[in-house]
């Protein structure tokens, strides 16, 4: 199993498809990178030589954000805006939908599981 | 959709001389205003604004963080106390 950038072990899917487990990598950084190393995409990842291994690791590492550097990046930003407790930070304080979505209905990947409320709706009076 | 890079960011420009002023002098007092829309330049850090919301003016302490953003964001508009947790 090639390991590229870090942790990432992809298995024996085509290489442009084994990529895309790492985070950070979805379908097009996957096919940009291949290009720039010159390598077919469809090869299996496992039977990629040490060195094709080698420099997808050297083009990832100095063109592209990924894994935990890219993670951090990500949550210091919403850091950021929780931080200066500007609307938008507040809304990520609270887990509700940042940017501007209607929260009346819906909203529930932000809020998550419906929390049923007694006498809400419906029969009163 | 952001802004056009053309126009540049949009600043009050009543309120741009106002702070202006007061960098000139190297005072400091705070502003009230109602330009809400006015983005946050490098000029303000420092300076405290008081952002009208609709009802009163909200004291906002413009740091480096938040340049680039609007007054407004810092202004909040609606009060929400949170849901009556059921009462017995």
């Amino acid at each position: 199993m090639p390991r590229i950038s870090g942790v990432d072990v992809p298995d024996n899917k085509p290489i442009r498809i084994a990529l895309r487990y790492i985070y950070g990598v979805g379908p097009k950084f996957a096919d940009d990178i291949l290009r720039e190393v010159g390598i077919e995409g469809q090869t299996r990842a496992n039977k990629l030589t040490d060195d094709e291994i080698a420099q997808i690791n050297s083009v990832i590492e100095n063109n592209y954000v990924v894994e935990g550097v890219l993670r951090r990046q990500l949550s210091q930003n919403i850091g950021r805006l929780r931080d200066i407790r500007c609307y938008r930070g507040d809304r990520h304080r609270r887990g509700l939908p940042v940017n501007g979505q209607r929260t009346k209905t819906n909203a529930r990947t932000r809020k998550g599981k419906k929390k049923t409320v007694a006498g809400k709706k419906g029969v009163t009076k | 959709m952001p802004r056009s890079l053309k126009k540049g960011p949009f600043v009050d420009e009543k309120l741009y001389r106002k702070v202006e002023m007061l960098n000139q002098q190297n005072r400091k007092s705070p502003i009230k205003t109602w330009a809400r829309r006015c983005t946050i330049v490098p000029e303000f850090v420092g300076h405290t604004f008081e952002v009208h919301n609709g009802r009163t003016f909200m004291t906002v302490f413009v740091t480096e963080d938040m340049v680039g953003h609007k007054l407004g964001e810092f202004s909040l508009t609606r009060t929400f106390k949170g849901h009556r947790v059921k009462d017995k």
